[in-house]
């Protein structure tokens, strides 16, 4: 497999040749900027046509085809479009933090992409609790959901945010548990060795029952955590309009509505982190020609290969369920997801220390 | 220079002079190359991606539904995107008869709507008051209270009529200008500075 | 009848009769309250279904007229009512006996200005607090410049009045709270999404339970009854099309019925079959469009594109054969506009075939599913006694066990001939008004299936003077539209137009339960019951 920190070390060096050494970070620093703003934006617009597309699929629709070849240039020209919208500012709102609220949830999206492993030795940082801080940093957007929803001065988009609220805590457990059922599997949190320890065989198969709950639940809990159907109470349009976000207009509401998109490219990023493998190909021990051809599909396209699979059964969660009610959605958290989770981990855990993975 | 939307030849359209007409008043106004290149790029933009507000009152709003479904499927324009709140709205389809009482509503609606906003008539009672012209409590034509873009006849229109209203719509948002006057902002101006509403600012 | 008279005779010795399709009782004001009680209450008469209150102005008197029905018995009887001052005209109010007479009362009140001593809360119900005049009045000023269109906002009052007799005969006005000052009161509508249209809740919530509901209607009143005073006969059929637009056909069988009986015109029997093969089929197009938008209230967008493909379907029939998708005017007085179609039998038969699959789809993919069962079963339950007392008819009221089906109840048309079963559920709750749609679409083929192969020769449509003229007198008619009962009161005075035309229309019940039904369920039950109930707000308003 191509590894790209052969890459990554000749740019830092060549860059070491001229510069001094702070200037290099600061340059570094620059560029990954630059590299991760255009990967947001163009998986964001990716995303939104795929859902789209997907969507039509299943209502026995076309879906956009008249903008560009395929319809391909259409979320671009919304882009376009929300670019330039006026962006409304109301009277009795509480202004700073009204403007603050759709950059903490962008912000917090893209925290997280510093720490997903895009490909061999192609990662933002490389640290040793990379998993802790993707579960940290992916909570700040549920403040900027309560901002939004407070500051907006409106009764329907204070209820959004209170049940965003409300959701967003109780599914981080439930998140956090299967997360962690796989980090005593793996038996680290640094994202590069969870990658690596793959290499034989992915987790989902390797952890077999213990991690195919674990999957299961996160799956469940991360459809929750980005509101979407059939968790997307906050945003409930046939109950509050649009939610939280009904006051935004222009492109604060374009943040949030790539936001959405790129949280669940996160979740099912995460998900191929932890129990796909990552950008591992598939990989069977003895299968050795499978795996060598295997090898020669580039890590970068497994990733996101993977990634976008996932994205596309939640879509296809949302595009068929009805939406559960609060305290259904409440009581599946605290009286299904959590008990079985902590079962699930204790499994884990004998399954760990019995030595009875594959 | 003929505005047209894709798989429409020019002469399908049935009002070409009116948009000749805008395309004159461009013309006259001229520009700098950059700045119209940035208004054509703006303009592609806007005239592609034309969300619309969930409204309706009556049997224009089935129609609309209609419409969105997969015999006449509109996301294929892009404009499946229904926004429920009319901050991220582009147009308000106005569907179904406005009466007295609803006016206010319609009229707050449309100036919640963020800018740029482009208004349709839909259905013989929004152009006219239609079938009830008699009656009592019906607001005979919705541009008594908010300025009107596309008028599209019919009770209700078919979804067919809808699509070409839209288009109408779109080719019209394709003369617009950006960068400097716009022609039909400074009409709508004018207009609500005919119709003021207390305690708003336009 | 003739029992009926005799029992109300020996109670109200003032009371007169006057014979008709209908007995019809005239009761002076002071007596109503006593003779609507024991009409309700005696086992032997049992009223207990207040069909509509039609207000009325006879030049000298303002007055109502009261139509009621026995579910027991299946026995009807009208009452009249006149108030006793024209400059200050006031009824006792039965809003006591009856639930659904609080809003039939401040219908009333808002055509006609008469006030109802006890109603609860009288307040205008179409028209906004400042609307100048009864528009229903024969004396109404109709210039615009009384009730200007404005664009600001219509004033809102916390208030409603309620009017009191007190012990020596005196009616005094008093205020009465509709919410407590500390309420947390969202409003829901005009615009919004989920409510069919505009219709606008005030809704008290307490977190996410509702407290209380007050329903404000009239954003699309029209005043159809008003400019149907101004018509010809023929000219009032096309307003029926645009009142429940789903169910377009019925409502025009309906006046179509109503005025060949006051004239007396006999139509073929091909007409009749033609009328009815359509009246089943925009049934199941509009079960199809419930049961789609239904399921988008519930957040399952996706089973409304799969049921508007069968509407779609039977769209293209009655596009082929009456020249429109949605406001047909099929139907005219003596028949039906033009012939059908050469290919409509083919065509239904067509839409027979995939209609059973279909309708196996949508329970596969809805009907069954887990969070479906959980949002709608057990929510919002209405019993039967409540059904009746709101006077919530159709499948709603079919859901809740009681057996309102008007064409089995009181069989107008070909009804009588055909074979159908009335689908009556027990269990009261959204589930069962969804699923009793579901089977009536089956039940509906099933008619369909029975008349498509058997449709006789003959004219379409009987020859009818040119200039139609009804005799003096008044007829009620009722038919089972898509939603209900839906009724036509019409007065004639001998001209070409009619004196007074009253629809009576199966969605104002239903909207106004609404408040009873979601007491103490969350918000998103709201939207869980409000779709249930499926009502059409043109259909409201009017």
């Amino acid at each position: 497999m191509f590894n790209f920190s052969v890459l990554t070390n000749w740019i830092d060096s060549l860059l070491r040749s001229f510069m001094p050494d702070w200037l290099t970070v600061v340059t570094e620093c620059v560029l990954i900027g630059l590299v991760l703003l255009t990967l947001y934006s163009v998986l964001a617009l990716f995303y939104i046509y795929f859902e789209r597309k997907v969507c039509a699929a299943f209502q026995c629709r076309l879906g956009p085809n008249r903008v560009g070849p395929w319809g391909l240039l259409q979320s671009v020209a919304d882009m376009f479009k929300i670019l330039i919208k006026e962006l409304i500012t109301l009277k009795h709102t509480d202004k700073f933090l009204f403007a603050l609220a759709p950059y903490l949830v962008i912000l917090a999206s893209m925290l997280a992409f510093a720490v997903l492993p895009w490909g061999n030795g192609l990662q933002v940082i490389n640290f040793n609790i990379g998993i802790f801080f993707l579960i940290a940093v992916s909570s700040i957007g549920v403040l900027g959901i309560l901002l939004a929803g407070w500051s907006s001065n409106n009764k329907f988009t204070l209820i959004g945010a209170l049940r965003s609220g409300a959701q967003m805590v109780s599914y981080e457990l439930s998140i956090g548990l299967s997360v962690l059922t796989m980090v005593v599997f793996a038996g680290t949190l640094n994202v590069v060795e969870i990658v690596e320890n793959q290499n034989h065989l992915w987790y989902i198969f390797s952890g077999h029952l213990p991690a195919i709950i674990a999957f299961v639940i996160y799956l469940i809990a991360g459809t929750a955590e980005t509101n979407r159907g059939p968790f997307d109470l906050p945003e409930a349009e046939s109950e509050l309009t649009a939610g939280y976000h009904t006051e935004y207009s222009g492109i604060h509401f374009g943040f949030f509505y790539l936001a959405e998109y790129l949280n669940l490219f996160i979740v099912s990023g995460v998900a191929t982190l932890l129990f796909f493998g990552g950008w591992m190909p598939l990989h069977f021990p003895g299968w050795d020609a499978f795996n060598h051809i295997m090898d020669f599909i580039p890590s970068v396209v497994w990733f996101i290969g993977k990634a976008v699979a996932l994205s596309f059964i939640i879509i296809w969660f949302k595009w068929t369920f009805p939406r559960l009610r609060i305290d259904q959605m409440l009581a599946l958290e605290w009286k299904y997801l959590l008990p079985i989770n902590l079962v699930n981990l204790v499994l884990m855990v004998l399954v760990v220390v019995n030595e009875l993975y594959f | 220079m003929e505005v047209t939307t894709k798989s429409m030849p020019y002469e399908a359209w049935k009002d070409n002079e009116y948009i000749e007409k805008l395309v004159d008043e461009l013309n006259a106004s001229g520009a700098n190359v950059v700045v119209g290149t940035f208004d054509k790029l703006i303009n592609w933009g806007r005239s592609n991606s034309i969300w619309p507000l969930t409204f309706a009152t009556s049997c224009c709003g089935i129609e609309f539904v209609s419409l969105g479904a997969a015999r006449f499927d509109m996301a294929r324009f892009g404009w499946e995107v229904a926004r429920s709140s009319p901050r991220q709205a582009d147009f308000m389809m106005v569907a179904g008869t406005i009466v007295t009482r609803m006016a206010p509503v319609v009229r707050r609606l449309y100036d919640q709507l963020a800018e740029p906003k482009y208004v349709i008539a839909c259905g013989a009672c929004a152009v006219s008051g239609g079938p009830f012209k008699k009656s009592y409590h019906v607001v005979m034509g919705v541009d008594q209270i908010i300025p009107v873009d596309v008028y599209l006849p019919g009770c209700p229109p078919r979804p067919e009529a809808m699509i070409y209203a839209i288009m109408q719509l779109s080719r019209k948002i394709k003369v617009e200008r950006f960068f400097g006057g716009v022609n039909r902002q400074e009409k709508q101006q004018e207009f609500l500075k005919e119709h003021p509403v207390e305690g708003v600012e336009d | 009848m003739a029992q009926i008279q005799e029992t109300i005779a020996k109670l109200m010795p003032e009371a007169t009769f006057e014979e008709g399709d209908i007995l019809q009782v005239c009761v002076p004001d002071v007596q109503w309250h006593r003779l609507a009680k024991e009409l309700k209450e005696n086992p032997d008469l049992g009223f207990d279904f207040l069909v509509t209150i039609v207000g009325m102005d006879w030049e000298d008197k303002y007055g109502c007229v009261y139509y009621l029905t026995s579910t027991r018995h299946n026995t009807h009887i009208s009452v009249k009512v006149k108030a006793e001052s024209r400059e200050n005209p006031m009824l006792h109010s039965i809003a006591d006996l009856w639930k659904i007479a609080v809003i039939f009362e401040r219908e009333v009140y808002d055509y006609f200005g008469i006030v109802f001593i006890g109603n609860p809360d009288m307040r205008r119900l179409f028209l906004s607090i400042d609307w100048k005049g009864y528009p229903l009045r024969k004396d109404y000023d109709e210039s615009p410049e009384n009730n200007p269109v404005t664009t600001e906002n219509e004033r809102q009052s916390d208030f409603t009045t309620t009017y009191v007799e007190n012990a020596d005969g005196k009616v005094e006005a008093k205020e009465v709270r509709v919410f407590e000052p500390n309420d947390f009161v969202v409003n829901i509508g005009p615009q919004h999404p989920a409510t069919h249209g505009v219709l606008r809740f005030r809704t008290a919530i307490d977190g996410e339970t509702v407290k209380k509901i007050d329903v404000y209607m009239g954003y699309i009143h029209r005043g159809i009854e008003k400019i149907c005073e101004k018509l010809t006969y023929p000219q009032t059929l096309h307003f029926m099309d645009r009142l429940d637009y789903f169910s377009a056909h019925p409502y025009h069988h309906c006046l179509c019925m109503l005025i060949e009986e006051a004239a007396g015109i006999e139509i073929s029997r091909r007409a009749q079959v033609i009328r009815v093969l359509m009246d089943e089929l925009s049934r199941i197009a509009s079960h199809c469009l419930f049961i789609g938008t239904y399921c988008m209230d519930l957040g399952a967008t996706t089973m409304l594109f799969y049921t508007l493909r069968v509407r779609e379907q039977i769209l293209d029939i009655m596009d082929k054969t009456c020249g429109a998708r949605m406001t047909f005017n099929y139907g005219c007085i003596g028949g039906v506009m033009q012939d059908l179609a050469p290919d409509f039998v083919q065509d239904v038969k067509a839409l027979l075939e995939v209609l059973p699959k279909n309708i196996k789809e949508y329970n596969k993919i809805f009907t069954g599913n887990v969070i479906a069962k959980k949002r709608m079963e057990g929510v919002g339950v209405l019993t039967r006694e409540d059904a009746i007392n709101w006077s919530v008819t159709g499948p709603s009221g079919r859901a809740s066990g009681w057996a309102c089906d008007v064409r089995k109840t009181d069989p107008y048309s070909i009804y009588s001939e055909l074979e159908f079963d009335e689908v009556v559920r027990t269990e009261g709750d959204s589930m069962a008004r969804f699923k009793v749609r579901m089977d009536e679409m089956v039940q509906s083929a099933r008619i369909i299936e029975q008349l498509i192969d058997n449709i006789p020769e003959g004219e379409y449509c009987v020859k009818v003077p040119k200039v139609l003229k009804l005799p003096v007198g008044h007829w009620f008619r009722t038919v089972e539209g898509c939603r209900g009962t839906f009724g036509i009161y019409l007065e004639s005075d001998g001209n070409t137009k009619p004196y007074r035309l009253k629809i009576a229309p199966p969605c104002l019940p239903a909207a106004s339960v609404v408040d009873h039904l979601t007491r103490g369920s969350k918000i998103a039950d709201l939207i869980t019951i409000g779709g249930s109930l499926d009502y059409i707000v043109p259909d409201i308003d009017r």
